[in-house]
């Protein structure tokens, strides 16, 4: 059987599902998600789960995923295995959840292929199951993830009443256990101070906006995850409905904001993309949100055409090499945040060809 | 009238807080009341706002659901529930089931589910006449102004349709 660090190895070969850079409005869409809270009938929510009872959801879990089909052969990776670079690695590709990674005991996480579908177990919820799509396309998302999860149901029973649905460890996702989330990329909004006022309206209509790497992270490189607040009282695909109605107001915005950037500031717009794109092809050491920022503007400047010979899929591939654990990881060994730096500079230029 | 906080720009928002009861007002600019929401949203996390949703009643109290009660699965108790703002077990959902009913509707708007049921407890489609029958007796209570009851039926209604579309499609999906 292959090792954890083979499989981590087969990973960093390619970009993830979600930085596909393709799908429905991929220029301002970057990925659709969709993820399910489940426990597990007969044993207690992580609050009170002992690590006796843990190691048995795990247990139960990884017997019961091998009588899923659309799950095929997933490469199965448990947290204790794995050292901290290795796990930061999972959350930088968005495959478990930055809490997934705190105390490992009996922590572990299931990955199909491409890294469509994650499976975590023994998160805040027993099943934390992720179906991630690229581009705006939470139908495909839900049609994978809804047979999945018919499948799995199968071979572990969840706790589920039929008045509040499925029975989750924290109230708030009661009910469909749903949550759809859009990660968006709103350069424009926020070059045009409209971003606060976007983020306020939509917060009233039931959806809610975080940073890239979810609950408690600043939305940098101007990547805003959007997703349903409310999980009880509607059908899923309801809410889907509801996402994708106000997503497509959000994007004609952005769009709206872009169109005027060319019209009206067409040279302070190349000044900054080409400002950006000269000093990722130049500098000698960069932090990570310097990067993303950057990064930000050179893919608007792809996006709307002012900035020719380079392809979207290049600018996302940095997105995520440049990250803390993917560059220790391409670099082989850990690396201090200084070092981290000069390195991540260097993987910048020598992918735009520069000195 | 300019904000109170940097006296310089036209203040636009008007802000009511509650401190130790005392109720004071505040005017700013949109920058500045931007600044003070980010003070607010730092200090105030999602179990605190869960622990002030679960608040108990006098109703549900006299009902036999106090603080001190503990689930008979997993031994959480209401008030421990309160402090961490997660639940123990299924069980806890059954042991808590007023007190929770009124924080879901809280937190949802609505305490009832309407999303998908497990592929093994689905039931084979209702007999349309069941529904009709249904379907009558939501317009006779309306009739009655029994909104209650009116509301119980039609949540029972929409359940019964979603399981009988999710049956059709799972249905579909076999064949197709």
């Amino acid at each position: 059987m292959a090792s954890p660090k083979d499989h981590l190895a087969e990973l960093l070969k390619q970009p993830s599902e979600w930085l596909r850079g393709s799908g429905p409005v991929s220029d301002i869409v970057i990925s659709s998600r969709i993820r399910f809270a489940r426990n597990l009938e007969k044993f207690p929510f992580a609050t009170r789960a002992s690590l006796t009872s843990q190691a048995a959801v795990l247990k139960a879990v990884k017997e019961g995923l091998t009588h899923v089909p659309s799950l095929g052969q997933p490469m199965l990776l448990e947290m204790a295995d794995l050292n901290e670079v290795d796990r930061q690695l999972l959350v930088e590709r968005h495959l478990v959840s930055r809490e997934h990674v705190v105390h490992a005991d009996h922590k572990a996480v299931a990955i199909g292929s491409g890294e469509v579908i994650s499976i975590m177990i023994n998160e805040e919820d027993h099943l934390r199951i992720q179906v991630m799509q690229s581009g705006m396309n939470l139908r495909d998302a839900w049609g994978l993830i809804d047979t999945l999860d018919d499948e799995l149901s199968e071979a572990l029973p969840y706790a589920y009443s039929s008045d509040w649905g499925y029975l989750t460890c924290c109230p708030t996702n009661t009910g469909t256990g749903m949550r759809a989330s859009v990660m968006v990329h709103l350069p424009s909004l926020v070059l045009t101070k409209q971003i606060n006022k976007v983020l306020h309206t939509i917060t009233k209509l039931g959806l809610t906006a975080r940073g890239l790497y979810g609950e408690g992270t600043e939305a940098s490189g101007n990547f805003f995850q959007i997703s349903n607040q409310v999980a009880l009282g509607r059908s899923e695909e309801e809410l889907i409905e509801n996402i994708e109605r106000i997503l497509k107001e959000v994007i004609h915005q952005e769009q709206a904001g872009r169109d005027s950037l060319l019209t009206n500031n067409r040279i302070q717009l190349e000044d900054r993309v080409w400002r950006a794109y000269g000093i990722l092809k130049h500098a000698k050491t960069i932090s990570s949100n310097e990067a993303l920022d950057l990064l930000s503007a050179v893919r608007l400047g792809v996006d709307l055409g002012v900035m020719n010979g380079l392809g979207r899929n290049t600018v996302n591939e940095l997105f995520l090499f440049s990250q803390p654990a993917h560059l220790q990881k391409l670099e082989g060994k850990a690396l201090t945040a200084k070092e981290r730096d000069a390195k991540r500079a260097h993987l910048i230029r020598s992918k735009l060809g520069g000195s | 009238m300019l904000c109170e906080m940097c006296k310089q720009s036209q203040a636009t928002v008007h802000l009511t807080e509650i401190v130790n009861e005392q109720m004071t007002e505040l005017h700013l600019c949109e920058t500045c009341a931007n600044q003070k929401g980010a003070q607010v949203e730092s200090h105030f996390g999602l179990s605190d706002m869960l622990s002030g949703l679960a608040d108990f009643n006098k109703t549900q109290e006299t009902e036999g659901e106090t603080a001190s009660k503990a689930c008979p699965s997993c031994g959480m108790t209401y008030e421990d529930f309160r402090k961490v703002g997660r639940l123990g077990c299924a069980q806890c959902y059954q042991t808590f089931k007023r007190s929770l009913g009124t924080l879901l509707k809280r937190i949802h708007g609505s305490p009832i589910h309407l999303g998908k049921t497990p592929a093994r407890l689905v039931k084979p489609a209702k007999s349309k006449t069941e529904l009709a029958e249904l379907k009558k007796k939501l317009d006779r209570a309306i009739e009655d102004e029994a909104f209650e009851e009116a509301a119980r039926l039609r949540d029972q209604i929409r359940r019964m349709e979603q399981q009988d579309q999710q049956a059709k499609r799972k249905a579909s999906g076999a064949n197709g």
